[in-house]
């Protein structure tokens, strides 16, 4: 609990930093909110004392006339105020998430692969999306309510003191029940809210499953098993979900009750001390109306209370991701690769995704450059795992990777990058439109230039058969694309830009190999002096290679050309004649 | 909107009854004024300690009756809200499920996913809030306005002008915020899209050296979402001093005027201030009003969402035609006939398909090659009636496939899609989708003809678990563990959709060498990039841009389909040579 409570804290002064730029708004928030305060605790004041002028027979009315103007004022006043307290409050509200959705964002930019790779993308949306906007209403909330709150407790505590000590004990002795109460509440029901978020936990899950798959699960008539399924997780949550909403709507009708009961001490003692003549009913009526407003904020606080925890505990989710170790940052004398002919040295490379299960291991190789080197062998057998070491999307454990013989750690990896041309198997396409998807490798590119890159790569002509062309948006993900025609883009998009090295993860998978041998062509062309790197199934992409690395389980176990491969007998031979077999 | 209420039928009770208590609860508020002031006029101006004593236990046990009213109507509202809730998120999953693959594409599966979760949520959330407060509150306002009337006419009217500026302000603010928020919902949608993007492609980007435009593309959607927030921000601040003025100057005429009527012998003391009390309950009850109504616009806007993924009505409509068992074994029909089939994809520009035409018989392989979109997959979804024939007609055992159930018609058909996804589970409750008694021995036959074995072994037999999506396998485990799904089946057409591209040569050869062997003779269709997956079909049929421009075996279309000869020496070049 109380480590709970520093990790709150330490959240809390992390908060504080992003709100420190604003120090000054919120001054003067805390100033307007205290005038506010002050003022609307200060009208009953005035009221009553209008009221007290108002006695059958003998009413002033230029005594209450006069006091009537003051109020007016002052409400006026009141209302400008809160006026802009409300604007400060929500430039400084909507400034501080928009920094932090800023930095979260910044943060994915520059997180090593290893971080994305293992937690799923839903989880980090929800991140940057769902806890900020959470902690964003928490935070209005709280600043709107917790600061007036508590500044109208001892607004009113100040003034009913003034009025009269008695009335005033009265209800601060009643008022803590209220605190109680809901306290009492709140911990009963917290077990049926977290039951509660177990199952809608659960049928997230479900629902993401079977709507993600719904084509399949239509292919089989699954429909009805589903509907069973989903049903038995609903009802559980209908259950759960009754219990916590209804325990947790105790609390209003509760603390209200407790109110009722200030409300009625205050009635009694006030009345007999207007009997004594110790007040008037001016100050009757004002006292009943501070019983209101004193309570009001005890009952606001305790929700507002556990809205700022769960703020509190989204922001610290937040954070988390924020301060995520970034990836290794590049040294200050970072070399820029420049001229890159496109020779690739590994030196007794090792590496593995976790410590106990070696991958990669005395892994040695050099390419020469414009040499084109295949990558083969069965699924997981860590053909991807070498891309992402070139790449440096991930960093060795042991041993070296050198471009034109520097180790690539001690270049930048925009550099790196930018010398390398990438088809990846799972093509990926931003939502814009076709041509903004072509010319993200070279933004400056011409129209001249984006459509001869299209036609050597065979995508020009569906393109042109799109409604509005290379201007047609396509939605996230390739939206209406083909597989295929998703892959064509992606080729397109590495032929405009002609980098010296390529590499290409079973770049050709979903196109037919019709296509293939066409744009087999134009990458010849490409390839021309260029070193590449092939991942693919296809034996006939990969016969025209200087070097095959054939893998399996994590390590290469044949090197060579087709030819020598095939007069070894090996796991290529056997591999190459299979597909000749019915 | 009022679509939904349906809902709520089963609840017409806890509809009514939790408004009404809280009515209840607010009337019995409704009187504690009136004994304030019968304190003030009687109690204090008589000097009656007893009679003071009396009226403030009638003031607790007010309170009392107030507490077990609204226990009451929280009950029945968190019932008919939870209620409404689950029978409206199963209702919703249902239509989702019942949607056919057109209305699928259409709507996307995010979009499907936020209105199953958080926009019912939000709308469940609005009914309780509704039924608890929403009548509550003017309830207040107007007794307010009631009980004035009752104790002077002159002065109540202070009330009705007071009450009409004070609806004008908050409706009036609540209609112009309510397009804000939507554009602040766009917005966000907007910020949500490009984070999802950047995750799904970080390599991409990372290859591409893009982060930093990314980041400035980012801040200008950040910006925008900020922006819309302030805006909308700007007019809900007007809400509280708005309010906070009229009342109060409704206060001060009201005092006024109290001040004649009392000098005029009309009112008493107390009175006044019994007429203030109700004033100031008016402001009370809306500063809770106004907050609700963000809660309330907010469930709008997810209801009419909700709403308009139920307008969606699956565009096919079912047959009654059971399978018919006995046809699929006569021999003079054909198994699957494609007559003069065309189709074109809502809302695509041209056709997909144009014009094809072949027959298929029992037991018959059928290959089908072609290049990419040429639209291969989109005429095997064609048989199980995935998609419905914009021109011509697809014939299963010689019935037009919109004459079957599209149950009946599905069962026959066991279909291996291009992308291999399995569900979270065991490998046996995965592969019992397609036959749900099926035995263990008929699985790991399923499993065996798929080459699946050391998948299943290496997971610990058929109780080897499997994650979301099939995470846990690598792409060819997936792939052979949903062909193993189709053949528990035991499917009289077997579709195997390019479902074999993760897997090496050999194991392709001995699957489609396994899948010959089985005794129930299935007609088995096959799509695929790879010329020697389907050289030896009984009928390959070429597929380019739409159209067929081959049809024949192997042989036949060496020689006379260029199309084919080209794919076919472009992958076995070295024999040729």
């Amino acid at each position: 609990m109380s480590q709970n409570k520093k990790g709150q804290k330490e959240i809390l002064s992390k908060v504080m930093r992003y709100i420190k730029r604003y120090t000054g708004l919120i001054l003067l928030s805390i100033v307007l909110a205290s005038l506010i305060v002050i003022l609307t605790l200060y009208v009953p004041i005035l009221i009553g004392e209008a009221i007290d002028g108002i006695v059958y027979g003998q009413v002033n009315f230029t005594f209450i006339l006069r006091y009537l103007v003051i109020i007016s004022v002052m409400v006026g006043i009141t209302a400008l105020a809160q006026w802009m307290m409300n604007k400060i409050n929500n430039k400084v509200t909507y400034n501080v998430v928009r920094d932090m959705r800023e930095a979260a964002f910044k943060k994915i930019e520059i997180l090593p692969l290893k971080y994305l790779d293992r937690r799923s993308q839903g989880e980090i949306v929800s991140r940057v999306i769902t806890d900020v906007d959470q902690f964003a209403d928490g935070l209005l909330m709280g600043f709107t309510q917790f600061f007036t709150g508590i500044m109208t407790i001892i607004g009113t505590l100040f003034f009913m003191l003034t009025i009269h000590v008695g009335i005033t004990f009265v209800v601060v002795l009643v008022t803590p029940l209220s605190l109680f109460v809901a306290s009492f509440i709140a911990k009963k029901t917290y077990t049926m809210f977290k039951l509660q978020s177990e199952a809608r936990g659960e049928q997230t899950a479900f629902i993401d499953e079977m709507i993600g798959s719904q084509k399949v699960v239509k292919a089989y008539g699954h429909e009805e098993e589903a509907l069973e399924q989903f049903d038995e997780i609903n009802t559980r949550l209908a259950y759960y979900s009754l219990r916590a909403t209804f325990f947790s709507s105790l609390t209003n009708p509760c603390t209200r009750f407790v109110n009722s009961i200030v409300y009625a001490g205050v009635a009694i003692t006030g009345a007999l001390a207007v009997l004594t003549g110790r007040i008037t009913v001016g100050a009757l009526s004002c006292f009943l109306s501070y019983a209101n407003q004193y309570t009001k904020p005890f009952n606001e606080i305790s929700g507002v209370v556990t809205e700022l925890q769960n703020a509190i505990a989204c922001a610290g989710r937040v954070f988390e991701l924020i301060e995520e170790e970034p990836q290794v940052p590049e040294p200050v004398d970072a070399v820029h690769l420049q001229d890159v002919e496109g020779q690739v040295v590994c030196r007794q490379v090792a590496f593995s995704y976790v410590p106990d299960k070696k991958l990669i291991e005395n892994f040695n190789i050099a390419i020469k450059p414009g040499q084109r080197v295949a990558i083969v062998g069965p699924t997981g057998c860590g053909k991807t795992t070498l891309i992402n070491l070139l790449m440096r999307f991930y960093d060795v454990n042991e041993g070296s990777i050198c471009v034109e013989n520097i180790d690539i750690r001690e270049v930048t990896r925009k550099s790196l990058r930018s010398n390398y041309g990438m088809v990846l198997q799972e093509t990926w396409l931003k939502k814009g439109t076709i041509r903004e998807n072509i010319v993200m490798g070279k933004p400056d590119a011409t129209e001249d230039e984006i459509i001869a890159a299209a036609k050597a790569s065979h995508a020009h002509s569906f393109i042109k058969r799109l409604p509005k062309g290379y201007d047609t948006v396509i939605g996230e993900d390739g939206g209406m694309l083909s597989q295929g025609q998703k892959q064509l883009l992606c080729i397109t998009r590495v032929m405009l830009c002609k980098p010296p090295m390529l590499i290409l993860d079973e770049a050709t998978s979903s196109i037919d190999t019709r296509t293939e041998m066409q744009i087999q062509s134009a990458f010849n062309k490409l390839m021309e002096g260029r070193t590449t790197f092939i991942v693919a199934h296809r034996l006939s992409t990969i016969q025209n290679a200087d070097i095959i690395l054939v893998m399996k389980e994590g390590k290469v176990i044949e090197q060579g050309n087709h030819e020598e491969l095939l007069a070894r007998k090996g796991f290529y031979a056997e591999l190459y004649n299979s597909q000749f077999a019915v | 909107m009022k679509r939904l209420w349906i809902y709520l039928q089963d609840y017409k009770k806890e509809c009514v009854l939790a408004p009404l208590f809280k009515m209840l609860e607010a009337s019995f508020e409704l009187f504690v004024p009136l004994v304030v002031a019968a304190i003030i006029d009687t109690g204090i101006a008589n000097g009656d300690t007893g009679y003071i004593l009396k009226m403030c236990m009638i003031l607790i046990l007010l309170a009392l009756i107030g507490l077990i009213c609204s226990v009451t109507a929280q009950y029945f509202s968190a019932k008919a809200a939870i209620g409404f809730g689950t029978g409206l998120r199963r209702a919703l999953f249902k239509h989702l499920m019942g949607l056919s693959f057109t209305e699928i594409d259409m709507v996307g599966t995010s979009t499907m996913m936020t209105r199953m979760t958080s926009d019912v949520n939000q709308a469940q959330n609005g009914v309780n809030m509704v039924l608890r407060l929403f009548l509550r509150s003017p309830f207040v306002v107007f007794g307010s306005m009631v009980m004035a009337f009752t104790i002077d006419v002159k002065a109540a009217f202070i009330f009705v002008i007071a009450i009409i500026l004070l609806s004008i302000v908050v409706f009036g603010i609540m209609l112009m915020n309510i397009p804000m928020l939507k554009s602040v919902q766009q917005k966000l949608d907007g910020v949500l899209g490009i984070t999802r993007e950047n995750l799904a492609g970080v390599r991409v980007i990372r290859a591409f050296c893009k982060e930093e435009e990314e980041i400035e593309a980012f801040k200008v959607k950040n910006e925008a979402l900020t922006t819309a927030q302030k805006k909308a921000g700007k007019v809900s601040a007007l809400m509280n001093p708005l309010t906070y003025v009229i009342i109060n100057i409704a206060i001060v005429t009201l005092i006024w005027v109290g001040a004649i009527q009392v000098d005029n012998g009309i009112l008493t003391q107390g009175q006044v201030v019994a007429l203030y009390n109700y004033m100031s309950q008016i402001l009370v009850e809306l500063i809770k009003l106004a907050s609700l109504m963000i809660t309330i616009n907010k469930s709008v806007a997810c209801s009419n969402r909700i709403v308009s993924v139920f307008e969606i009505k699956p565009s096919m409509e079912e047959g009654v035609e059971q399978s018919a068992e006995g046809a699929s074994r006569k021999s003079e029909v054909p198994v699957v006939a494609f007559k003069n089939v065309s189709l074109t994809y809502k809302g695509a520009g041209e056709e997909s398909l144009t014009g094809i035409d072949f027959t298929v018989w029992q037991g018959q392989t059928v290959g089908i090659i072609g290049g990419t979109g040429s639209g291969k997959t989109s005429l095997v979804h064609m048989i199980p009636r995935f998609y419905d024939a914009t021109a011509g007609e697809v014939l299963i055992d010689g019935i037009n496939v919109k004459a079957y159930q599209i149950k009946a018609l599905r069962d026959k058909i066991g279909i291996v899609m291009q992308k291999a996804v399995l569900f979270k589970g065991d490998i046996g409750s995965n592969l019992r989708w397609g036959k749900k008694d099926a035995t263990e021995e008929e699985i790991l036959e399923a499993v065996r003809i798929a080459q699946g074995e050391d998948v299943v072994n290496q997971k610990g037999g058929l109780k080897g678990s499997i994650h979301q999506g099939g995470k846990n396998l690598s792409g060819g485990q997936r792939q052979r563990m949903s062909i193993a799904r189709a053949l528990v089946k035991k499917p009289a057409i077997l579709i195997l959709d390019d479902s074999t591209s993760a897997l090496d040569f050999a194991t392709d050869a001995k699957l489609r060498g396994a899948i010959k062997t089985l005794d129930y003779k299935p007609t088995v269709f096959i799509v695929s990039q790879r010329a020697s997956s389907i050289q030896y079909a009984d009928l390959i049929i070429v597929l380019d841009d739409g159209k067929m421009v081959g049809k024949g075996t192997h042989e036949e279309l060496l020689e006379n389909c260029q199309v084919y000869s080209e794919i076919y020496h472009s992958q076995f070049r070295k024999e040729e040579n």
